[in-house]
């Protein structure tokens, strides 16, 4: 506190010429206050609250879009204040670089305080212990006491005691006075320093894998493989220093997916998926050897440091389209997204080889179709107990040949014709297993309903930052709990003997405690220790 | 395994009768707080100010050991903010303590002798509100054949039992009987918003909850929130209190004669310092938990999810009130209002962000 006043006094001397680094000393002293510290914590708190008010651009980029669109005026505005990208932007940023820099300032000078007063001796008996907050006098008569009692023998017991119970002592002997002083839970204010210096330790372990992680999704779908490079994923976000090259060279193959479905006619989930897995054939690199393995959700693959995820499953049906030319335009699984609990699915289908008109598919797969005329068909199970295809088809330009990245789930239908759909009047396409095949109208072609595979939505992530945040939020916990539970404390015993009035001789052990920080159980331990030296000195208490 | 659902209708009428008994403990509590305004004004009207038998002397039978601290009215100067004491809360100078010493209760929150009928009834009341709410509980679990903390419901009704419990435990060690009718009110508050807001019959879990971590993770979180709960109640009266002592101090009359059972704004603040502390911990282990679950789940540690920007939020505020202990000019009725602050985000991050939102954590089952 000395210093502090010396610093502020200087300060004022000062003023005229603050200078640079003068500037400097000043901005530091007000950022490592407690205070500032305070106020940049409640900052970052009110500071967050937007990340989770808008769409984040680390979420949904599509939401982030659509947000955009509804909202022309505010829109941009929104995203010059970087509120689509609330935790990495330069406020965010700001407030929490500078409270780290504030907890640096703060933890550097109690670490070398902390470390000087580690290895110093308890502080010197205060000459009066009454004014202690806890403070206790024991009268023993020196015949209580087999053998008699002196001053320093008195002093001697109490020592031995204290360090029984983990206080640091020193005795100081003393022909008149002799007394202990002792200190305990130095370990506290380790604990302290340990978790603010470890939470520096997250952020490094966060920043480690911003830099060089990377994460990226992959649907599967039975039978087929993602083998790890860029070109292999349906999106790559790679961290900011993260080279693609690095990528390791693993592929997975998903063989099945299995589906458990609540089959309990009481339950109010029945119907729904319960709980799937999916068995994947693993080769470490190119020339490994081929291992099963089985993932499920919430429990990844690891192969090579690289965390492999089931994220998701759905239908991926099995269609065929037929050009107006005859030629086969395209074969294979399309994937469909679930958009409810019976795994209604929407799906889109982009035929671009077609000829001599390009075809787009819109629609729903419905696993369990419930066809009735004069209906719409929809799902009345999860199950594929009755897969079906409901379709609208579309002639035309799908757009894709100017080279721009389109959305696959989404058909852009400003240059396309309307074929059929179920609101025009001849009907849209319905395709089940038993009447699976259809010609458009116009002679555009055919479409086929082959069959129905399962797919995986696999999420594919490398963070080499975890085990940094690991072990540091592992010591900041522990520090954490050291810090709050573990008393730091002072205590002085005094002895001194004397004359009772009575004219028998006594020893009079007198001591005090004093808190270092919170304590509430000071009272508990001066109670504690009277006890204990109650029973050593042979006192005994009568029922007060 | 199986749904139980005839068990699930048990539990429901099992939630309902343990709200029902709340509803009686808590006017009860109520009534124990109004009939001892109402003795304390005819008490003041008759005698003035009549000054009550200051604190009994205490018995020096002990030929050996004394304590210098004197109870009561005067503690040692020493103990003031930062003096060592061990509690860095607010505090009075000796006099003005003794100024107040009559119009609050003491602050060590011990049993007197007094007796407080319409208390022990709500306490009694409270006990076998618990044991229903415990069955209701246990039942529900049966019934899912899980933990019962997988949706908003559970966790509502759950949390509320988790608050009810570790009031009543709290109970044995210190008189904490003042801040009944809030704890009761609020475990009300719960049941109710439970039945009502949320309710759910009982069901599987989604596959991504399908896990022990569900298990740690959720019911720290319901514990962490219990205790929030609580020192939540103690910061409301806490400020009320503070508001008295001023004009106490000022020579006003105070009213708000049931806010004697209370004890002193410092002895709330420290008290529920504590238990913040212990929430605090509790916090940090659910935002860990949760983290290396999200890791084993979704295949990152923390996404800034609305979940969890709420959790870091609360995570925050809750370590400024931790630091606002140790920053001068923060104790007091701005450290009351930080853990107000704390627990309303609690509830909005409970509330608003499963149901409002749509994130990962939208788990409210509805």
């Amino acid at each position: 506190m000395d210093g502090m006043s010396n610093k502020k006094k200087a300060a004022k001397k000062d003023a005229p010429v603050l200078g640079l680094i003068g500037m400097l000393r000043w901005a530091w002293t007000q950022l490592t206050k407690m205070n500032t510290a305070l106020f940049l914590l409640l900052l970052l708190a009110v500071a967050a609250v937007p990340g989770s008010m808008f769409p984040q651009n680390i979420q949904d980029p599509q939401k982030v879009q659509e947000y955009k669109d509804s909202h022309t005026t505010w829109g941009p505005i929104a995203d010059k204040l970087q509120l689509f990208d609330v935790f990495s932007s330069a406020w965010f940023s700001a407030i929490y670089i500078l409270l780290f820099i504030s907890l640096i300032g703060c933890v550097v000078p109690r670490t070398i305080k902390h470390a000087k007063a580690f290895r110093a001796k308890p502080p010197r008996t205060p000459r009066n212990l009454t004014r202690l907050p806890q403070h206790r006098v024991l009268t023993i008569p020196v015949d209580s006491v087999e053998g008699g009692l002196t001053a320093n023998g008195a002093v001697r017991t109490a020592n031995k005691i204290l360090r029984k119970r983990h206080y640091r002592t020193e005795v100081r002997e003393d022909s008149t006075a002799p007394s202990v002083g002792a200190e305990r839970g130095y370990i506290r204010e380790i604990g302290n320093l340990l978790f603010h210096a470890s939470m520096i330790g997250v952020l490094v372990g966060v920043a480690i894998g911003g830099q060089f992680g990377y994460s990226g999704q992959k649907i599967v779908a039975e039978g087929e493989s993602h083998v790890n490079t860029l070109i292999s994923y349906d999106s790559f976000k790679p961290g900011t220093n993260y080279n693609p090259d690095w990528l390791r060279n693993f592929s997975v193959t998903l063989d099945k997916l299995n589906v458990t479905y609540d089959r309990d006619k009481t339950s109010s989930t029945y119907g729904q998926d319960l709980s799937y897995d999916a068995q994947m054939t693993v080769k470490d690199s190119p020339g490994a050897k081929a291992k099963k393995e089985s993932l499920k959700v919430n429990e990844p693959l690891n192969i090579d440091g690289n965390n492999v995820y089931l994220q998701g499953n759905g239908y991926a049906p099995i269609v065929k389209v037929t050009g107006g030319d005859g030629k086969v335009a395209y074969e294979g699984p399309v994937v469909s997204l679930p958009t409810d609990k019976v795994f209604t699915s929407s799906m889109v289908l982009k035929v671009p080889d077609a000829g001599p008109d390009q075809l787009g598919f819109v629609g729903m797969f419905l696993p369990t179709a419930v066809i009735q005329p004069g209906q719409m068909p929809y799902s009345a199970d999860a199950a594929p107990a009755n897969p079906a295809l409901v379709l609208s088809s579309y002639s035309g330009d799908l757009g894709l040949d100017d080279g721009k990245p389109q959305n696959v789930y989404v058909l852009d239908t400003d240059k396309l014709n309307e074929l059929n759909s179920m609101k025009s009047e001849n009907g849209g396409i319905v395709l089940t297993e038993e009447n699976n095949k259809l010609d458009l109208p116009d002679n555009k072609g055919s479409i086929e309903f082959e069959g129905v595979k399962r797919y995986a939505g696999l999420d594919i992530h490398y963070d080499p930052g975890k085990p940094v945040v690991l072990v540091s939020f592992l010591l900041a916990f522990g520090g954490l709990i050291i810090s709050l539970f573990v008393a730091r404390r002072r205590l002085w015993v005094k002895a001194r003997e004397t004359t009772l009035d009575g004219g028998t001789k006594a020893v009079v052990v007198e001591y005090g405690l004093l808190a270092r920080g919170e304590d509430p159980r000071l009272a508990a331990e001066a109670d504690k220790l009277t006890e204990i030296f109650a029973q050593e000195w042979g006192l005994e208490f009568s029922e007060g | 395994m199986t749904i139980n659902e005839n068990l699930g209708q048990w539990s429901e009428t099992f939630m309902l009768l343990a709200a029902v008994t709340y509803l009686v403990s808590f006017v009860a509590f109520t009534w124990d707080l109004a009939s001892h305004s109402r003795a304390t004004r005819k008490a003041e009207a008759a005698a003035g100010s009549a000054d009550e038998t200051g604190v009994p002397a205490t018995v020096g039978a002990s030929p050996v050991a004394r304590n210098s601290e004197k109870s009561g009215s005067g503690v040692s100067a020493a103990v003031l903010e930062g003096g060592g004491g061990g509690s860095r809360g607010r505090a009075y100078n000796a006099r003005t303590r003794a100024k107040l010493n009559n119009y609050v209760a003491d602050d060590s929150m011990t049993y007197t002798g007094e007796r407080r009928v319409a208390a022990r009834v709500a306490v009694a009341v409270m006990i076998i509100a618990c044991a229903i709410h415990v069955i209701g509980v246990v039942t529900r679990g049966l019934a899912a054949g899980r933990v019962p903390w997988g949706n908003m419901y559970e966790f509502c009704t759950t949390g509320a039992l988790v608050v009810s419990v570790v009031f009543l435990v709290a109970l044995i060690f210190r008189d904490l009987r003042f801040v009944g009718a809030l704890v009761t009110g609020l475990s009300l508050i719960m049941m109710v918003a439970a039945t009502i807001g949320f309710p759910t019959p009982v069901g599987h879990l989604k596959p991504a909850l399908q896990s022990y971590w569900l298990v740690i993770h959720v019911s720290v979180a319901v514990m962490a929130s219990g205790v929030f709960t609580i020192t939540f109640a103690m910061a409301v009266l806490q400020l009320i209190q503070s508001r008295r002592e001023r004009k106490l101090i000022e020579g006003e009359k105070a009213g708000l004669g049931f806010m004697r059972l209370v004890p002193s704004s410092q002895a709330l603040e420290n008290f529920a310092f504590r238990l913040n502390t212990v929430g605090f911990v509790m916090w940090t282990f659910t935002l860990a938990m949760g983290a290396i679950w999200a890791n084993k789940a979704w295949g990152r540690y923390w996404g800034w999810d609305t979940k969890e920007v709420w959790t870091f939020v609360i995570w925050v505020v809750y370590a400024a009130y931790l630091h606002a202990r140790a920053t001068r000019g923060w104790t007091g009725p701005r450290s009351a209002w930080l853990s107000i602050i704390g627990y309303g985000c609690i509830i909005f991050n409970f509330t608003a962000v499963n149901v409002v939102f749509n994130g990962l954590h939208s788990y409210s089952g509805l």
